[in-house]
C-alpha cells in the first residue's frame, strides 16, 4: 500500500493505496465519485476523463498514485453550487447528451479543447473530442455545445473548470 | 396539438430542454455500477477461449484459495437450478432451440460462453482468481460460416441434428394480398427487366457506451436486480419464469441506462447468474461486464445474407419482388433474435406498390455470438435491399434514381393504403418529403457538379445517394404480435397520479434508457391536463412503481406508451369534472375543462385542477358516492402500427486512387407524423444517421478461423469518432398518424434504417461510370479500390464472382475476393 495525497474537486485527500489502483477506481470506489465512468478497458472511450492539474486525461489510464501532489477535478467539482459550469450549460442548452454516459467525459474534454481554442472552429473541435467515443447524439450535437460554449461564455468555458 | 401561434403555451411541439439532463451533466448520475450494498460480493466471469468443445474439467480449487474469494461456481454447481434461458420469439411452432443453460455445463457453443463465476469480496480480487480458473476443452469443428451452416455438414449442437432453426414464409398469392412471385419473374424474363442481387448485412454490435452491469440483493421480503437492461418489466417476468416465483416477489429496477439500441433487449445469462449467486451465497452480488466482455459475449446484430429478385417492366415499374435471407442466429435462440428477420419481412416492399412479392427466410445456428434486435432490427436490412435494388433499377432504365421511384412508389392520394405484405399504411406524403430534401439538398446542382467531375476525369468523382424509407413503428398491436408467434404483447401502461397540491406523478411503463422520456411524457400530460410543464413528475423503469409494462424497444414509447399516457390523462379530467360540478354548483353537462380549468359554461365563474385535487385531498366536500381519488390509469394496445417515412439524401466524395470516401453532405426529411419536442427528434435523427453510416463504411463483427472475435475492443472494432463524422441537415414534413391521438409515428431507429443505404448508393453512384454496381459494406477504402480497379469490364463485386446461395463458399471471403 502506497500513502498518496491530493486534493479533489476543491478537496483535500489523503489515503492509502494499492500501488495498481487505477485513479478512475479511486474516484469511484474509494471517493464515492461515480460522476466519472468507465466505458472500456483500452483507453479508448474517454469516458472517464478528468483533469489533472487542469489538463484532461483518461483516468482509466493514470495510476492513483501518479495523482499524489497534484489537483484533480471531475464532473462533480464542476459545477459551483447550483451554478453549472458553461460548458455544463451548453450541453443541456445544445441537447449535447442522450443516455448521458459518455457526457462527464465528453464535458472534460471539451473544456480542454476550449482552453486549446478559446474560439475554435467546427473541425478544432472535432479532432479535439475524436478520444471520446458517444454512441447515441451522433455527435451533431456534442460539437454544436461547444460551439455553444465558446460563442456564449468567451474564453471563460475553459478556464472555468480548470480550478 | 403542436405549439403554434395560436397555441403559444403549449408544451407540444415546443423545445424543453431535457429534465434528465441536470443529474446527467453533474455527475450525479444512477448507473447500475455506481450501486454499492453493504456486504457486497463481486463476479468475474470464465469465459469459453473456444467457439465450440467439450468441458473435461474444471479445476476451481486456485481460485477459490485466492485471496478474497468466497466462491467459485461452475455450471456443474448451477445445474439444477438454471434451466434454459427462455427465449420470446420462436417464429414457428416446429422451431428447433438447442438448451440454453446461463452457465455451460458440459459443452460450449461459441467463445465467450459463461463456463464458471469467480465470486470474491472486490471486483479486483474476482478477476484475479478468475485467471487461476483452469478449464480443460476438447475442441470440436465449429460452424462459423452461415452459408456453410446450411448443408449441415458441421453441427453448431450435435444433438440436434441440425443447424436449421426455421424457415418461415410470406407469399402474396398464398395471403391474398398480391400476386405470384413466379408468374412476376417469368414475364420479367421476357421482355422485362430482372435483377438478380446478393447483399450482406455485415455482423454489428450494438456497443452502448455503458457496458451492462446487474446487481441483485436475494434479502428481504423481495428479490431485488438493479439491471443495465431495456426491459425490467420483461426481465421480472423472466425472472419469474426462471426461478418459479411470483413476480410479486421480485422487483427489477433500470436506473440510468447507458444507451441500448437493442442491445440491451435480452435476458441474458450473466443476469440470472448473478442473480442465483446472490440466492445461493445470500448475500448481494454485482456483475459488471469488461469493454471486451461486452464486445465479444453481448448479443450482436444483422447478419445476414440476402438474395434478392426484382422484376420490372421495360420502363421499370417494379412488378414483384423474391427476397430469399439466411440468418445466422448465433450459438442460440435469444430473446427476440429469431423474429428480427420476421420485422424486416414486411417493409421489403418499402414505399412502393408493386403487385407480388414472396419472402423466405431460414435461420441458422452457428458457433458465434448470438444475433438479436439492434437498432431497427429487420427494417434496415429490408430497406438496404429494396432501396439499393431501385438504383440498381434505375440504372438499367437509364433514369434518375429519383424518377424510378417516383414512377413506383405510392401516392400521397392513396393513403390508406393496402401493402402487397398485408400493412395497412394510414399515412404518408412520400411526393412532400422528397421535395423538401431535394430542395435543401441541393439536389439539381449537385448533379451538375457530378457530371463535370465526370467529364474532367476527376480523381475525386461525387457520388449522390437517395433512400426514401418506410418503416413500421410501435410494435403492438398485440393481436398482430400473437399471430407473428411473438411471446409477448406490444401494450403500454400509464398512470396518472394527481397530488394534494396539484402536482402529477406519471408512471409509465415505457422505461428509457436515454431517449428523454421523462422530458417529452411531461409535456404530454401538462398539455393534456393544462399544468405546468415543471409541475408533472415522470416515474419509469422500476417494477415496484411501474407495476404493468413493456418497457422500450422499436421506437414504441411515444406511439403507444405516450398513447396511454393521453389516455389515463383524459381519465383524470373525466373524474374530476363531476367534482368541479359539484363545488361551482352547476349542471355536469354545463362544465368545459380547457388549459388546465373547469369552469361553467357561459359564465366566469370556474376552478382550476390543483383546486379540486386539494378538495379531493381534503374530501370534505365531494358529490355523494364519489370516490376521493383522481388517480387513474389506461393501458393501450393500438389498432395498428404506425409509418414513419422520410427522403435522405447523401453526396459522397470518392478518390478512385485511393479507394477513400468522405462524407461531403447528408439532408433529411422524415416525416414522422406530430412532434412532441423538436429537439429531442433532432437528437434522436442525429444519432440515428451515425450508426447507419456507420454500417455503410466503418462497423464489422469480425470473428477468425477459429471463432474468435477479432473485433474484440474498441481499437478493432470502429466506432465513429467526432472527426469522422459530419453535421447534418435535416428537416419534416408531417402527415399526422391515425392510430393515435398524438399523431406521432416514432423517431428512434429512422435515421439508422435510411442512412445504410443512402450511403452505399453514393458510394456506388461515385464510380458506376467506373463499371462498378455494388460495394459490400462496410465500404472499406480498399473494398472501393478493389470495386473500381476489379479486372474486366465489369468492375463490380457481384455477379459471377458473388458466391451463389448453394455454393459452401466462406461468406467473408468469397466478399472479400470477389472483387478482387
Ligand atoms: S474507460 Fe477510460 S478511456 Fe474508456
Ligand atoms: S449520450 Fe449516450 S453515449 Fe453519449
Amino acid at each position: 500500500m502506497v500513502r498518496i495525497s491530493l486534493d479533489v474537486d476543491g478537496d483535500h485527500v489523503s489515503d492509502e493505496v494499492e500501488p495498481r489502483m487505477l485513479l478512475v477506481q479511486y474516484l469511484r470506489e474509494k471517493l464515492g465519485k461515480t460522476g466519472t465512468v468507465v466505458g472500456c478497458d483500452t483507453s479508448n472511450c474517454g469516458a472517464c476523463t478528468v483533469h489533472l492539474d487542469g489538463r484532461s486525461v483518461k483516468s482509466c489510464n493514470v495510476l492513483a498514485v501518479q495523482a499524489d501532489g497534484h489537483e484533480v477535478t471531475t464532473i462533480e467539482g464542476l459545477a459551483d453550487g447550483d451554478e453549472l459550469h458553461p460548458v455544463q450549460e451548453a450541453f443541456r442548452e445544445c441537447h449535447g447528451l442522450q443516455c448521458g454516459f459518455c457526457t462527464p467525459g465528453m464535458i472534460m474534454q471539451a473544456i480542454d479543447v476550449l482552453n486549446e481554442h478559446p474560439q475554435p472552429t467546427e473541425e478544432e473541435v472535432r479532432l479535439g473530442l475524436e478520444g471520446n467515443l458517444c454512441r447515441c447524439t451522433g455527435y451533431h450535437n456534442i460539437v454544436k455545445s461547444v460551439l455553444y460554449a465558446a460563442e456564449h461564455s468567451g474564453s471563460t468555458a475553459g478556464a472555468g473548470g480548470a480550478q | 396539438m403542436t405549439a403554434t401561434q395560436d397555441r403559444p403555451t403549449a408544451e407540444i411541439g415546443r423545445d424543453r430542454r431535457r429534465k434528465e439532463d441536470q443529474r446527467l451533466i453533474t455527475g450525479r448520475t444512477r448507473w447500475t455500477d455506481n450501486i454499492a450494498l453493504p456486504g457486497m460480493l463481486h463476479l468475474a466471469m470464465v469465459r469459453s477461449p473456444f467457439a465450440h468443445a467439450t468441458i473435461t474439467g474444471i479445476d476451481t480449487e486456485a481460485a477459490a484459495g485466492a485471496p478474497d474469494v468466497v466462491a467459485v461456481v461452475t455450471g456443474r454447481d448451477l445445474a439444477d437450478v438454471q434451466g434454459s434461458i427462455p427465449t420470446a420469439w420462436n417464429i414457428t411452432t416446429d422451431q428447433k432451440s438447442p438448451p440454453h443453460p446461463a452457465m455451460a455445463v458440459d459443452r460450449v457453443a461459441f467463445a465467450g460462453e459463461v463456463v464458471a463465476a469467480v465470486v470474491a469480496r472486490s471486483a479486483a480480487a474476482a478477476r484475479d482468481a478468475a485467471e487461476l480458473v483452469d478449464v480443460d476443452y476438447d475442441e470440436h469443428p465449429a460452424v462459423l460460416d452461415l452459408k456453410k451452416a446450411a448443408d449441415d455438414s458441421t453441427l453448431a449442437h450435435p444433438d440436434l441434428g441440425t443447424n436449421k432453426s426455421a424457415f418461415w414464409q410470406f407469399d402474396s398469392a398464398g395471403a391474398g394480398t398480391g400476386g405470384s412471385i413466379d408468374e412476376a419473374i417469368e414475364q420479367a424474363r421476357s421482355g422485362g427487366i430482372l435483377i438478380e442481387r446478393e447483399y450482406r448485412q455485415q455482423r454489428l454490435i450494438p456497443a452502448f457506451m455503458e457496458p451492462r452491469s446487474f446487481v441483485c440483493d436475494p434479502n428481504g421480503e423481495q428479490l431485488v436486480l438493479w439491471s443495465a437492461t431495456q426491459i425490467p418489466h420483461i426481465t421480472r417476468f423472466f425472472l419469474a419464469a426462471v426461478l418459479g416465483i411470483p413476480e410479486s416477489k421480485i422487483r427489477v429496477i433500470a436506473p440510468d441506462v447507458g444507451g441500448g439500441f437493442g442491445g440491451k433487449l435480452q435476458f441474458v445469462p450473466e443476469e440470472i447468474i448473478t442473480v442465483l449467486v446472490a440466492r445461493r451465497t445470500g448475500k448481494p452480488c454485482k456483475y459488471t461486464e469488461t469493454r471486451s466482455e461486452s464486445l465479444m459475449a453481448a448479443h450482436h446484430g444483422r447478419d445476414q445474407w440476402q438474395r434478392l429478385t426484382l422484376a420490372a417492366d421495360s420502363e421499370g415499374t417494379v412488378t414483384g419482388l423474391k427476397v430469399d435471407l439466411l440468418c445466422d442466429l448465433g450459438a442460440y435462440a435469444g430473446t427476440v433474435g429469431g423474429g428480427v428477420p420476421i420485422l424486416g419481412a414486411f417493409m421489403y416492399n418499402a414505399i412502393y406498390k408493386f403487385p407480388a412479392y414472396q419472402f423466405n427466410c431460414t435461420n441458422y445456428y452457428t458457433n458465434k455470438t448470438l444475433t438479436d434486435a439492434y437498432r431497427g432490427a429487420g427494417r434496415p436490412e429490408a430497406t438496404f435491399a429494396i432501396e439499393r435494388l431501385m438504383d440498381e433499377l434505375a440504372a438499367e432504365v437509364g433514369v434518375d434514381p429519383l424518377e424510378i421511384r417516383e414512377r413506383n412508389w405510392i401516392g400521397h392520394e392513396e393513403f390508406p393504403f393496402s401493402t402487397v405484405a398485408g400493412l395497412e399504411y394510414d399515412s404518408g406524403n412520400y411526393e412532400a418529403a422528397t421535395a423538401k430534401a431535394k430542395e435543401s439538398f441541393g439536389y439539381d446542382e449537385l448533379r451538375a457538379e457530378q457530371r463535370q467531375r465526370r467529364e474532367s476525369g476527376d480523381r475525386v468523382q461525387l457520388g449522390i445517394g437517395i433512400s426514401t424509407f418506410t418503416e413500421m413503428c410501435g410494435l403492438a398491436p398485440s393481436r398482430v404480435l400473437g399471430a407473428l408467434n411473438y411471446g409477448a404483447g406490444g401494450w403500454e401502461h400509464a398512470q396518472v397520479r394527481m397530488g394534494g397540491t396539484g402536482k402529477v406523478e406519471v408512471v409509465t411503463g415505457a422505461s428509457a434508457h436515454g431517449q428523454g422520456h421523462e422530458t417529452a411524457f411531461s409535456q404530454i400530460v401538462a398539455d393534456r391536463l393544462g399544468v405546468p410543464f415543471e409541475d408533472v413528475e415522470v416515474l419509469h423503469g422500476d417494477t415496484q412503481i411501474s407495476t404493468k409494462g413493456y418497457d422500450t424497444y422499436g421506437s414504441r414509447s411515444l406511439v403507444v406508451g405516450g398513447e396511454a399516457l393521453v389516455r389515463a390523462a383524459d381519465k383524470v379530467i373525466e373524474k374530476a369534472k363531476p367534482i368541479a360540478a359539484h363545488l361551482l354548483e352547476a349542471s355536469a353537462d354545463d362544465i368545459e375543462f380547457e388549459s388546465g380549468r373547469f369552469s361553467v359554461r357561459g359564465t366566469d365563474q370556474g376552478m382550476g385542477l390543483a383546486e379540486i385535487a386539494t378538495a379531493v385531498f381534503a374530501a370534505h366536500n365531494l358529490p355523494d358516492g364519489i370516490e376521493p381519488n383522481l388517480d387513474s390509469e389506461a393501458t393501450f394496445d393500438p389498432v395498428s402500427f404506425s409509418y414513419p417515412h422520410g427522403t435522405h439524401l447523401c453526396a459522397m466524395e470518392v478518390d478512385t486512387e485511393t479507394g477513400e470516401v468522405r462524407m461531403r453532405k447528408y439532408t433529411c426529411v422524415d416525416d414522422i407524423g406530430n412532434i412532441i419536442n423538436p429537439l429531442i427528434v433532432a437528437g434522436q435523427v442525429h444519432g440515428g444517421l451515425v450508426q447507419g453510416i456507420a454500417q455503410a463504411l466503418w462497423e464489422e463483427a469480425v470473428h477468425d478461423e477459429a471463432g474468435t472475435l477479432v473485433s474484440g475492443s474498441f481499437v478493432d472494432y470502429l466506432l465513429p469518432t467526432s472527426a469522422d463524422t459530419i453535421s447534418f441537415d435535416i428537416d419534416h414534413t408531417t402527415s399526422p398518424s391515425t392510430t393515435n391521438t398524438l399523431g406521432t409515428k416514432g423517431v428512434g431507429e429512422a435515421g439508422t434504417i435510411a442512412s445504410t443505404p443512402a450511403v452505399v448508393n453514393a458510394v456506388v453512384d461515385a464510380v458506376r461510370h467506373l463499371g462498378v454496381t455494388d460495394v459490400q459494406m462496410p465500404c472499406t477504402p480498399e473494398r472501393v479500390w478493389r470495386a473500381i480497379h476489379a479486372d474486366g469490364a465489369g468492375g463490380s463485386t457481384e455477379g459471377a464472382a458473388m458466391p451463389h446461395f448453394d455454393d459452401a463458399e466462406p461468406g467473408r471471403d468469397s466478399t472479400e475476393g470477389a472483387g478482387a
